[in-house]
């Protein structure tokens, strides 16, 4: 009886892998797409509104010129073709000539250049666009972006987390796009989806757009949005299928429980060019820590193993440089401090930090931005008792408490979470160039971090248009801040991707749910 | 006039008590290191000294201290509580948007737990050495000594994970179509979880006191007179002693009024209930000044009123209570 059984089961098996097969097929039109996000935006046009809560919706509601593949190869999106000029300096899009703005009104090389001009003026990140210098418009579907030096990160700042296309003739009517009526309520946008309506901390509805300009697209009818901050919620929603999608998901006991789901797919790919970076950083002008040889024993006591194998649960990756191991400039073969007591002592030793009588050399103080980062604090605090360093961890009240200390120097050590956004320009230079220490502004050079070949190498690399020699002068840049530590990184945030069997295509490009979700289906 | 006059002194009180209340609150926050410029540069990923200088010129927050305050109180008084710097939204189309969801929580909640905590107070203070009322009392004090949001978890893996009977998260499914009917009945089902979850709080309160005073009640002269003019047990406890306990617990549902905006705050967040409580989370982690600010002045008037009310009606109810003070 048993093997018969067996036998049938068996047999079920071999007639259940065959059915996969039928499912590659063409992707399926219509049906909801309900997905959780985590943070209510404050509005959503992302061309003044920076950010992934921004992103999400926005991404959706307005289209940008490129989107990207896994690969970081740029594809036409709204230009169906780009040039860049041989001497680098103006770089020429082709617009798509059927394109219009869910009023109806054509896409035109003017919105481009409004759009450009918008974000210049208003977008915090203001490397991105600095050196485009003008746009201009022979005609209604060309606009050539005019460059005061070759610009590389132009490429990646052209997707839709950082350059969406918003009409000129509605939020170019004088009121200040950043508080516009129309950037919450009746969003004339460019992209997949419209908005149907955005209610504050419930939910955003978004219809598919009839016109999109990429014919048979999108292919969902509509997404559903609900704005769910409580992590249990969202973990219970998707296991008991109210929800098909949660991405930028990062609390790891609960991605760890949701993969042993068998109706839900889980995958940390598509955040490689958001490249989130948990680091601990130094305070290399005051105190002891502006000493090279004690940062270097903080590292080398630092078991970064501990951190991903205790804290994160083996849901992040190890991140040993400056730019996430998921970009091709990453290189992430530069020294990984692995744990070494011995070493970390004699560094320490060899310094003249000698131990006292009761077994300690000296005191520091451990920050962390958000309670997230508190576990990381507490095992820097264990971890450095061992070489003699008696470290106490200091809590913040909240966000903007913990970016006064560290944006006005008063820290020795801290944890804390830095995107890359993409191009090394946008979010990886304002940690390291001595320009960008700037008092007061979270998120600038806080390490005070001076080192002049630095700053030489990262302005070469940012105007160097060769991707080999562009490689290169970012490994150089790496191994120096790798040897001096300004920061010490430990690991990837773990972000991930959670989704039900029955989605087609989730988003795994580079810019997770911050790129267009057209492609996405529901089986 | 003798009913009055004192009433009016109270109001007079009571507003100089709201003043006070603003200008202590605005101060705080004032203390708080850190402002809005902080949050948003946290929100957008990055920042520059320029766009921080401005937002903060945008809201003022570059002016001194005191002509901040001063700016505000005035804007208070003509009953304006300015604009969120978070959503760039009038602070009172803010509340008022979220009022509704939260009253309708909170109401039902206190409805729910004041019957069934009546009910359950005068059950054990019949038999007080029962096993029933010392299960009672069990269980009312575990769901008072748990954390809110642990039940409140622990609810969502029972009714919505385990056996899925209730929504996880919201008060209405949006995608759902139908008349008024349908989607009421949907609200109903999103409220059954916060609703068991928030009275889980009150239940506690309100048998345990309504337990008390039965016990002390039914102790009393009248009720042996009513015994021995041979009532029946039914009568006696429904009629002449219930509605002389109950005094105390309505004065404490009145002072509990206040949870309209205080209980609710975990009960919403577990729930993402789009009330009071979810508002004015989101404004504290924002630094969204203003807002904060709003919630905190709506809640000091609530619960002055509220307790303006209690008194009032108590004074009308017991005429000890206005010749004693």
């Amino acid at each position: 009886m048993k093997r018969v059984l067996a036998s049938l089961f068996s047999a079920s098996v071999m007639a259940m892998a065959l059915v996969p097969s039928v499912q590659a097929e063409e992707p399926k039109k219509g049906g909801t797409l309900t997905m959780a996000i985590q943070q209510t935006p404050r509005h959503l046009n992302p061309a003044v509104q920076s950010g992934t809560a921004t992103g999400a919706p926005g991404a959706q509601l307005f289209a940008a010129p490129l989107r990207y593949d896994e690969n970081w190869d740029p594809q036409p999106y709204l230009a169906e073709s780009w040039k860049l000029s041989d001497d680098s300096l103006s770089m020429t899009l082709n617009l798509v000539k059927t394109a219009t703005f869910h009023d109806g009104a054509p896409i035109t090389s003017e919105d481009v250049k409004f759009s450009v001009e918008t974000i210049k003026a208003n977008h915090p990140f203001k490397t991105m666009f600095a050196p485009v210098e003008s746009v201009e418009t022979p005609d209604a579907h060309t606009a050539i972006l005019k460059l005061s030096q070759p610009h590389p990160a132009l490429m990646l700042a052209m997707s839709s987390q950082l350059m969406p296309i918003i009409p000129k003739h509605v939020y170019g009517d004088g009121q200040d796009p950043k508080a516009h009526p129309q950037n919450s309520e009746n969003v004339v946008g460019s992209g997949p989806f419209k908005l149907v309506e955005y209610v504050r901390d419930q939910h955003i509805i978004l219809e598919r757009n009839e016109d999109f300009f990429m014919e048979g697209r999108p292919y969902l009818d509509k997404i559903v949005m609900r704005i769910i901050k409580d992590a249990s919620a969202r973990t219970i929603g998707l296991e008991n299928g109210e929800l098909d999608l949660v991405a930028f998901e990062n609390n790891v006991r609960n991605i760890n429980r949701l993969k042993k789901v068998d109706s839900l797919v889980v995958s940390s790919d598509g955040y490689a060019a958001i490249g989130p970076i948990d680091w601990l950083a130094f305070n290399t002008k005051k105190g002891k820590t502006a000493d090279k040889a004690v940062r270097q024993a903080i590292a080398y006591a630092v078991d970064k193993n501990f951190i991903l194998k205790a804290i994160m649960l083996g849901a992040a990756e190890q991140a040993n440089a400056p730019i996430h191991p998921g970009s091709p400039l990453s290189d992430n073969s530069v020294n990984a401090y692995d744990l070494d007591i011995e070493k970390a002592n004699k560094l320490l030793d060899d310094a003249g930090y000698a131990k006292g009588d009761d077994d300690m050399r000296f005191e520091l103080t451990v920050d962390y931005g958000w309670p997230a980062l508190k576990p990381q604090a507490e095992y820097v605090k264990a971890a450095l008792k061992k070489i003699g360093i008696a470290a106490s961890v200091r809590a913040s009240a909240d966000f903007p408490t913990w970016a006064k200390r560290i944006s006005n120097y008063d820290f020795d050590l801290t944890w804390d979470t830095v995107f890359n956004w993409g191009d090394p320009v946008i979010g990886v230079h304002r940690t390291y160039q001595s320009t960008n220490i700037k008092e007061g502004v979270i998120w600038s050079n806080t390490q005070q971090y001076e080192n002049a070949r630095v700053d030489e190498l990262l302005e070469m690399a940012g105007k160097e248009n060769d991707p080999a020699k562009r490689k290169e002068l970012y490994a150089e840049f790496q191994a120096i801040v790798a040897e001096e530590l300004p920061v010490y990184w430990t690991n990837t945030l773990p972000y991930h991707t959670i989704s039900s069997t029955s989605v087609g295509n989730p988003p795994r490009g580079i810019w997770s749910t911050s790129s267009p979700l057209d492609r996405v289906y529901l089986k | 006039m003798n009913l009055l006059l004192p009433f009016l002194q109270r109001i007079f009180y009571a507003a100089m008590l709201l003043v006070a209340v603003l200008i202590l609150n605005f101060s705080m926050l004032h203390l708080a290191p850190g402002d809005i410029a902080d949050t948003i540069a946290q929100a957008s990923g990055g920042a520059n000294t320029e766009m921080m200088a401005q937002i903060r010129n945008d809201y003022g927050l570059d002016q001194p201290f005191i002509v901040q305050l001063v700016q505000y109180v005035g804007k208070v008084l003509t009953f304006d509580l300015g604009y969120s710097f978070f959503y760039n939204q009038p602070v009172t189309t803010l509340i008022f948007e979220k009022l509704p969801a939260t009253l309708l929580l909170v109401i039902t909640a206190q409805i729910l737990a004041l019957v069934l905590g009546v009910f359950l107070g005068v059950f054990s203070a019949r038999n007080p050495k029962g096993i029933v009322s010392y299960l009672v009392t069990f269980i009312a004090l575990f769901g008072y000594a748990a954390p809110v949001f642990w039940t409140g978890i622990l609810l969502l893996i029972a009714f919505s994970l385990k056996i899925q009977l209730f929504p996880v998260a919201g008060m209405i499914d949006v995608t759902i179509e139908g008349g008024w009917f349908v989607k009421a009945l949907d609200i109903a089902r999103h409220m059954v979880l916060p609703v068991l979850t928030l009275s889980s709080i009150f239940l506690a309160l309100y048998s345990r006191l309504c337990r008390a005073s039965m016990m002390e009640v039914l102790g009393s002269d009248y009720i042996r007179t009513a015994k021995a003019k041979g009532l029946s047990e039914r009568q006696i406890t429904y009629k002449h002693a219930l509605k002389n306990s109950l005094s105390p617990v309505v004065t404490l549902a009145g002072l509990q009024f206040s949870a309209v905006v205080s209980g609710a705050v975990l009960v919403e967040t577990v729930f993402s209930w789009p009330g009071l409580g979810t508002l004015a989370l989101q404004s504290i982690i924002a630094r969204d000044t203003p807002t904060i600010l709003g919630i905190l002045f709506f809640s000091a008037l609530v619960v002055i009123v509220g307790n303006l009310i209690t008194d009032l009606v108590l004074r009308l109810i017991d005429p000890r209570v206005g010749k004693s003070s």
